[in-house]
């Protein structure tokens, strides 16, 4: 796949996308997010891949949008153009992704590492809203994915003050899953990455499209939608060849089936 | 470049020598500006592999200068504006600094050579922590350096009674590294420094690391932190030498990369 502001390449069933802006720190514009978007949208298709991994090369995951991009934009434009469809459809992506991050996530940036299912941090990573003091907040999710995430009071307290978060305190309030070493973060990520696309597709596709009601549905809607999934894994290979595995004590063969 | 310091590269040692020798180099706060950039200096730039810091004069640091200190003084904001950044420079430096204790260390100055990785102590050095004397707290990260290089038992005593430790009890109570004759001074700091440049500096900062995980952690983070400090370490150019001189039975030539 060629693109202009990213690079998208299959490793071993995995769909690694990398930002590929490092003078601007990955600084993320228009076309930016949406050659992200159509490589997420090919990888979510292509047999070949079973997890998508998104980082930035050099020394931030990106330090937020383009503001040159926007400084002149009206209301009305804004409203025409549709720029944040693109970040709209990545939450339809299918399967698990994970972001691999380092430097600065601020802004935009902080937006689209809260578009992944899992994310591992470098050690050093920052983390910050700084929108409020350009005069705006976040818009492509940010109040709505950080307050479901770390509850109102935090949510309000980083989006107000734009201080900048430790990656400490991100782990510890649930907004992501580990802290690497900055040496091995891409190879740390792999791993997980690697171990994920072990496991069978189907029931990893499934998770995901249940977690992500349990965000949106109340709990008796949210637990009937698990129901339906369930029940629908017992129509693939997988879980037969899943049970008889475990039952003839052996390691299953999972093909996404 | 800089007014209250002299900073100066040789042989891949940086030196940061307070320089307020009049006021026996006590802090005002663009000193404390001028010591954070030269650490943050020094941690960028490749040729330096090993980082001291003493003073001109007779004394090593006398802690904060008095005449800056009015009623209207905010001493809170001070450490979160001054003290604050300059310690987390030093803590966060992946080189070793060594702390060369030309005279006395009293006050923020002695939380200075306390925040650093080695403490060398001439025969006319001394620490004292002398907040008690004007009813204030340790600050910039003392006690929590103090307890520790000593334990408590010896942190609150130094803390509360604020007496004068000599350099050789300090060397004695394990708060400093190493006591120098007056008249072997500079050669034998020059020798320390020289010795820490020529390891590999890459593990040196991986080592720091690991020392700084220790009090963090959980034991199980911090194995697993390890595992992740020992592969960055296993890709070095400079365990590569290590093992290669040991096979051809020579002293290793390291690069710090």
């Amino acid at each position: 796949m060629q693109f202009e502001f990213i690079e998208a390449a299959v490793k071993e069933k995995i769909g690694v996308i990398e930002l590929n802006r490092p003078r601007q720190l990955n600084s993320l514009n228009r076309k930016m997010v949406s050659e992200i978007l159509e490589a997420m949208q090919q990888f979510d298709t292509d047999d070949e891949v079973r997890i998508i991994v998104l980082s930035g090369k050099g020394r931030a995951f990106s330090a937020g949008a383009d503001i040159d991009e926007m400084m002149e934009d009206d209301p009305v434009a804004l409203e025409l153009m549709n720029q944040f469809a693109d970040w709209d459809a990545l939450s339809l992506i299918k399967k698990p992704i994970i972001g691999a991050v380092q430097g600065f996530v601020f802004g935009g940036g902080f937006e689209l590492a809260l578009c992944c299912d899992l994310v591992i941090a470098a050690r050093g990573t920052e983390f910050s809203f700084p929108e409020v003091n350009l005069g705006v907040m976040p818009g492509a999710g940010g109040t709505q994915r950080l307050t479901k995430l770390v509850g109102r009071a935090k949510a309000l307290e980083w989006l107000w003050s734009g201080d900048r978060i430790s990656s400490e305190s991100a782990l510890e309030s649930g907004v992501i899953n580990r802290i690497v070493e900055p040496e091995v973060l891409i190879e740390e990520t792999m791993r997980l990455a690697g171990r994920l696309a072990k496991q069978p597709p189907l029931a990893i596709r499934l998770i995901k499209d249940s977690v992500n009601k349990a965000v949106d549905y109340s709990l008796y809607e949210g637990m009937q939608y698990e129901r339906k999934n369930f029940y629908l894994l017992f129509a693939s290979q997988d879980q037969k060849e899943g049970m008889n595995a475990f039952v003839e004590k052996r390691k299953p063969e999972f093909r996404g089936k | 470049m800089f007014e209250t310091i002299r900073y100066d590269v040789n042989n891949g040692i940086a030196t940061i020598r307070l320089h307020r020798p009049d006021k026996l180099n006590a802090f005002i706060s663009q000193m404390n500006r001028e010591v954070t950039k030269a650490v943050k200096t020094a941690s960028s730039d490749n040729e330096v592999r090993c980082i001291v810091i003493t003073g001109e004069g007779r004394a090593f640091c006398s802690g904060q200068d008095l005449a800056e200190v009015d009623e209207n003084m905010d001493h809170g904001q001070v450490l979160r504006d001054h003290y604050g950044p300059m310690v987390k420079q030093i803590h966060h430096c992946e080189k070793p600094i060594v702390a060369a204790v030309n005279g006395v260390a009293a006050g923020a100055g002695f939380s200075l050579a306390l925040a650093c990785d080695f403490r060398l102590m001439s025969e006319r050095a001394s620490f004292i922590n002398a907040f008690i004397h004007v009813g204030l707290i340790p600050d910039s990260g003392n006690l929590y350096y103090l307890t520790q290089l000593v334990g408590r038992a010896k942190a609150t005593e130094l803390a509360i009674l604020g007496e004068k430790v000599s350099g050789a009890d300090a060397v004695e109570m394990g708060l400093a590294n190493k006591l120098i004759e007056a008249d072997k001074w500079e050669q034998d700091v020059e020798a320390f420094a020289a010795r820490l440049a020529a390891l590999p500096t890459k593990a040196i900062g991986l080592i720091k690391r690991s020392l700084n995980a220790a009090s963090d952690l959980s034991f199980e983070d911090y194995l697993e932190q390890e595992a992740q400090g020992q592969r960055a370490a296993g890709l070095t150019a400079d365990h590569r030498e290590g093992v290669t001189a040991f096979m051809e039975k020579r002293e290793p030539a390291y690069t710090g990369q």
